[in-house]
C-alpha cells in the first residue's frame, strides 16, 4: 500500500521539476537569445526545448521575399556547441554554422519566398560514461522590411 | 530515483508544435549511457512555424495596403467567446488585428485591441501575459511604434510560451492558426481587383501556399482533440483552392555580402493565380474566418 502514497509524490515531484525546467527555458529565451536579434525585431513566435547533447530539432517555417532575417539559436552554457543548418525543400544546405565558427546568428534574405527547413544539433562532449548533458536550446527569428 | 526523474524531464519537455519522431539519433552512446539515450530517442522535437501575427501585419503593409478598419474583428464580441477553441483562435486574430493597428499607428485601436486579447488570454488562464503593466506601458509609448512593436511581440510570446510550456500545445496550435487566418482574411479582402496582375500583396497571398503545409503538420501534432480536428477539415478545404496555384523555384543559390554580412538566398519564382482562383481563395478564407469571429 505504501506504494500507492509514494506514486503520486513521485508524480507531483516530477511535475514540478518539469515545469521549473520550462519556465528556465523561458527566461533563458527572452534573456540571452532574445538580446542576439539585435535591431532586428522579434516576430513573437517562442520556440524552445531542453535538448541533450547529441539529440537533434527541426523546423519549417517559411521567409518571405519582403524581409530581412535574423535566426538566433542559442545553447545553455552548460551544453556543447550547438550546430545549425538551413536547408532548402531539396534538402540542399544553404548554411552552416560550422563553417561560420559556430556562430549563434545568420542573417539573410531572399529573393524569392521559400520555405526552408533549419535542423539544430547539439554536438558532444564525447566523455564515454559521463550522464549526457542537457540544457535549453531556443530558435528565435528576427525581422525587419527589407531595403 | 534521480535517473528516473532526469529521464522523466527530458520526455515531459516535448515543446511548441513539436512533436516526437521515431527517427534514430545517429550517435554512438556509452554502454553507461544506453538507457538514457533510448528515453532520449523519444524527444527529438519538431517545430512548425507560422508566421507570427506581427509579422503577418508586416507583410501585409510592406506590399503597400492601406489600413482598413472595418476588417478587423470588433472589439464588441469579446464577450462572445467562452470556449477554449474560440478564445484561442479570437487570441491569435485580436493579436494580428493589433498589430495591423500597431503598425498603422492606430493609437485608439491599439488600446483597444491590446484589451482584447488580454481578455482572451485571461479566459484562457494565461497568467501575466497581458497585465496592467502592459497596458500602462503601451498608453505610456503609445507613440513609439518601436516600443508597441516590443510589446505586442513580447505578450504573443508570453502567451505561446506559457501554453506550450503548460501541456496545452493544441491551444497554442489554434492561436497560432486564428492569427495566421486573420492575415489572410486581411490581405484577401484588400486587393483591388482593378489592379490585379503584379500586385505586390497577390504575392504575398500565394506565398501563403508555402505555409498551408506546416499548418496542417502543427495541427495534426495535436490530431484526436475535436476543436483541431474541426479546423483540420477547415484548412483541408482551403489547401484545395491552394492547390489550384502553381509555384516553381529555381534551385536557391546562396550569395554571402560581406558589407552587410548578409547573405541573399537567390532564385527565380514564376507563380500562376488566376482571378477566378484568388476569388475562391478568398470566399474560402472570409466563410472559415467567419466561423471562428462569430
Amino acid at each position: 500500500m505504501r506504494i500507492f502514497r509514494i506514486i503520486p509524490i513521485l508524480a507531483l515531484i516530477i511535475l514540478g521539476t518539469t515545469l521549473n525546467a520550462n519556465a528556465q527555458c523561458k527566461a533563458f529565451a527572452k534573456k540571452i537569445c532574445l538580446p542576439e536579434l539585435g535591431a532586428y525585431t522579434h516576430d513573437g513566435n517562442y520556440h524552445a526545448a531542453i535538448l541533450v547533447e547529441g539529440e537533434e530539432a527541426e523546423l519549417y517555417k517559411t521567409f518571405y521575399s519582403d524581409m530581412e532575417y535574423r535566426v538566433a539559436i542559442c545553447g545553455e552554457d552548460k551544453l556543447p556547441k550547438v550546430e545549425f543548418k538551413v536547408l532548402d525543400s531539396d534538402k540542399n544546405i544553404l548554411y552552416s554554422n560550422k563553417d561560420a565558427n559556430f556562430a549563434k546568428t545568420w542573417d539573410f534574405k531572399l529573393q524569392s519566398s521559400q520555405q526552408l527547413k533549419l535542423v539544430v544539433k547539439v554536438s558532444s562532449f564525447n566523455k564515454p560514461g559521463d550522464t549526457p548533458a542537457s540544457g535549453c536550446v531556443a530558435i528565435m527569428f528576427g525581422f525587419k522590411v527589407k531595403k | 530515483m534521480v535517473v528516473l526523474l532526469f529521464t522523466s524531464l527530458l520526455i515531459g519537455c516535448k515543446s511548441g508544435g513539436a512533436k516526437p519522431t521515431k527517427q534514430e539519433i545517429p550517435m554512438e552512446a556509452p554502454k553507461e549511457t544506453k538507457a538514457v539515450y533510448d528515453e532520449i530517442k523519444q524527444a527529438e522535437k519538431i517545430f512548425n512555424a507560422l508566421p507570427s501575427p506581427l509579422e503577418s501585419a508586416m507583410l501585409i503593409k510592406s506590399a503597400g495596403a492601406r489600413f482598413n478598419e472595418t476588417l478587423l474583428n470588433p472589439i464588441g464580441n469579446v464577450n462572445n467567446y467562452v470556449t477554449n477553441k474560440s478564445m484561442a483562435l479570437n487570441l491569435g486574430i485580436y493579436t494580428c488585428d493589433l498589430s495591423f493597428a500597431s503598425l498603422y499607428e492606430q493609437t485608439q485601436l491599439i488600446i483597444d485591441y491590446m484589451n482584447a486579447a488580454k481578455k482572451m488570454a485571461d479566459g484562457l488562464g494565461i497568467l501575466k501575459a497581458i497585465d496592467q503593466s502592459t497596458i500602462d506601458k503601451l498608453e505610456e509609448n503609445i507613440n513609439n511604434s518601436e516600443v508597441i512593436m516590443e510589446i505586442v511581440s513580447e505578450t504573443f510570446m508570453n502567451s505561446n510560451s506559457y501554453l506550450e510550456d503548460n501541456g496545452q500545445p493544441a491551444v497554442a496550435a489554434m492561436v497560432l492558426v486564428g492569427g495566421w487566418f486573420e492575415g489572410l482574411y486581411i490581405s484577401t479582402q484588400l486587393v483591388d481587383m482593378h489592379d490585379f496582375n503584379g500586385n505586390k500583396l497577390v504575392g504575398r497571398i500565394i506565398d501563403q501556399k508555402l505555409s498551408i503545409g506546416i499548418l496542417l503538420n502543427l495541427l495534426q501534432s495535436s490530431k484526436g482533440n475535436p476543436a483541431v480536428d474541426e479546423l483540420v477539415i477547415q484548412v483541408n478545404k482551403l489547401k484545395i483552392v491552394f492547390d489550384k496555384i502553381s509555384i516553381t523555384t529555381s534551385k536557391i543559390r546562396p550569395v554571402f555580402d560581406k558589407t552587410s554580412n548578409t547573405t541573399m538566398l537567390k532564385s527565380d519564382v514564376k507563380t500562376d493565380m488566376t482571378p477566378e482562383v484568388f476569388k475562391e481563395l478568398a470566399t474560402t478564407v472570409a466563410e472559415i474566418r467567419s466561423t471562428f469571429v462569430k
